[in-house]
């Protein structure tokens, strides 16, 4: 009798473990099918050239379906050595134009030299430092490398990673 | 296999085979409901009304509705407003509903609360409850993103983002959630499978457990007095229906019932006809557009008292950021009314105006949650926000101090 017990308790614990494992298994394809497709993933490069640009004018551009904020900065800004980009001769605050609260896209006012963010009255300054409200860190700058006056986003330049080492 | 006989008419050849009379007596006829209640326990049926209402309407606007970026919007604006006879009946009913609803479960919550009927047996009523409130933000969430107008692309992206503050795997799992690196196409065919499917299954398996729930404790009383079902019934169906302190589900209660739906229904379509704009935000009329946040961004009136809370900690604390302070308050407002019933160490079940320190205990916090809705509404700017966080605090302060409350009520009634 105890024989025949602990083979059915065998056959059911075989029975159990192979459909937990088929739930498990399935459970990857699940998450798998909801990751971003291969055609998402690889996102395209932008390049924009900035010899065109005024001192003082802010450009909005699309990289990745985000916008990124390019500002050429006149003399009286603020330097920020730990986030200016530098092309030619003049400096750019260059950021993903995200609220890092929320993800809401900051508005320029250039009255005040600072992006101000409509959601939650986040508050940042001419080089995306947050200075007032939820948001917990800086806009973020995106990947870029330096090509003669161009700007190529996506990709990762020594200008680039000089500035994330000093983050 | 039971014994079947030539059926003598279409009632009994199914009694025959589905028992239909014991099904209706045990469903209906002989499910006790006390008597000693008052018209807020008729917001369960109201609410069952409403959410068939949604199911209906729902159908007629799947019809129709595209879900894809370059097609949604005009699908919904053109298509089923313009082209589809009565689709904007529909869509005025499903908006109205869906607000509606929030209301009478906050109602329903409420009324949950204030007679104590989430305790003694009735955990699992309370439980199941709070599972379908939660269910029912995610219906309306996904919901609202399928116009695709700009308050349906901002709102998504609010709420996405708000799963980048989980430590470690948050921005990975934003952008899992989306399926792309903003809120894009897949993110708008997904929410659509879980508005239309996956979430309606959840709420109406739900509702099935939540009915369930209510058979062994038996619903509450006004006087939270504890009702002996079998003794009651009993008199009942000897005829002592004057004495009998129970009537049945049908047709007594639900005749009761159906005279507040009356009254509800005639709210609801007083607001579908003549008020629908209420639940129709203008923006949302302006086609999604990812690289232009509108002015303010505000969620729908029923969310407006989490979302207070989320924003009424604006500034950082020491080494803490404002936004984890925020995320986690925001969090805390989510889980909290979860588990009212081990809050509450008040074993005794009464309603609140039995229960001295409780009563005032209730009544703030029907206020607070109200001041918290109405500045959510109002940009966060002067002393909004100061406004704002005293709000949220009391919120919080509230809840830590129910345990000690409710103990110290426990202790004075000895």
């Amino acid at each position: 009798m105890a024989v025949k017990q602990s083979r059915r308790d065998f056959l059911g614990m075989a029975f159990g473990g192979f459909a937990a494992v088929g739930g498990a298994i399935s459970l990857v394809a699940m998450k798998q099918t909801w990751d971003p497709l291969p055609s998402v993933q690889a996102a395209g490069f932008t390049t924009v050239d900035l010899s065109n640009m005024e001192d003082g004018q802010l450009s909005t551009i699309t990289w990745r379906g985000k916008p990124i904020f390019i500002l050429k900065k006149t003399a009286d800004m603020k330097k920020n050595v730990n986030r200016d980009v530098v092309v030619g001769n003049a400096d750019y605050s260059v950021m993903i134009g995200l609220c890092t609260h929320l993800g809401c896209i900051p508005t320029w006012a250039p009255s005040t030299l600072q992006f101000k963010c409509a959601c939650h009255g986040g508050e940042f300054d001419e080089n995306g430092v947050n200075t007032f409200g939820p948001p917990p860190r800086p806009m973020d700058i995106p990947p870029f490398k330096i090509d003669g006056t161009k700007l190529v986003l996506g990709e990762t330049g020594p200008e680039y990673e000089k500035l994330v080492a000093k983050a | 296999m039971a014994e079947i006989t030539k059926a003598n008419g279409i009632g009994d050849w199914f009694d025959q085979r589905l028992a239909t009379k014991k099904l209706a007596k045990v469903m209906m006829t002989e499910y006790w409901i006390p008597k000693d209640i008052n018209f807020l326990w008729a917001m369960g049926v109201v609410l069952v009304v409403l959410f068939k209402i949604l199911i209906i309407s729902g159908i007629f606007l799947l019809m129709y509705y595209k879900p894809d970026v370059n097609l949604a919007f005009d699908s919904v604006n053109y298509t089923i407003m313009q082209e589809v006879e009565y689709g904007w009946l529909w869509r005025h009913m499903h908006g109205v509903a869906a607000s509606l609803i929030f209301l009478v479960i906050y109602i329903h919550m409420f009324t949950g609360i204030y007679y104590g009927s989430y305790k003694k047996g009735r955990e699992m009523i309370w439980l199941t409850g709070m599972a379908l409130f939660g269910m029912f933000s995610a219906e309306a969430f996904s919901g609202y993103m399928l116009p695709w107008g700009q308050m349906s692309y901002w709102a998504a992206q609010v709420i996405t983002n708000l799963f980048g503050g989980i430590p470690v795997i948050g921005d990975a799992l934003v952008i899992w959630i989306r399926g792309d690196f903003t809120v894009a196409d897949p993110t708008l065919t997904r929410f659509f499978m879980l508005h239309v499917l996956l979430l309606p299954l959840v709420i109406i398996l739900l509702i099935a457990v939540h009915f369930y729930s209510l058979r062994i404790p038996h619903v509450n009383n006004q006087e939270g007095e504890n009702i002996d079902f079998d003794v009651e019934s009993e008199k009942y169906l000897a005829g002592n229906k004057k004495e009998s302190k129970v009537v049945p589900f049908w047709p007594v209660f639900l005749s009761k019932d159906f005279f507040v739906v009356g009254i509800a229904l005639t709210l609801f379509f007083y607001l579908t006809f003549y008020h629908f704009n209420f639940a129709m935000d203008p923006i949302n009329f302006e086609p999604a557009n990812a690289m232009k946040t509108p002015a303010h961004i505000y969620p729908e009136w029923y969310f407006l008292w989490s979302y207070e809370v989320l924003r009424g900690f604006f500034f950082p604390v020491g080494p803490i950021a404002a936004m984890d302070i925020g995320l986690a308050a925001f969090g805390f407002a989510n889980v909290i009314f979860m588990i009212f019933p081990f809050l509450d160490r008040d074993p005794i079940v009464k309603p609140a105006h039995q229960r001295p320190r409780f009563k005032i205990w209730f009544w703030i916090l029907l206020v607070d949650m109200i001041v918290l809705t109405v500045y959510g509404k109002l940009p966060p700017i002067g002393v909004n926000t100061w406004i704002g966080f005293v709000a949220a605090m009391t919120f919080i302060l509230l809840f830590v101090a129910l345990p000690f409350i409710t103990k110290k009520d426990a202790g004075g009634a000895k």
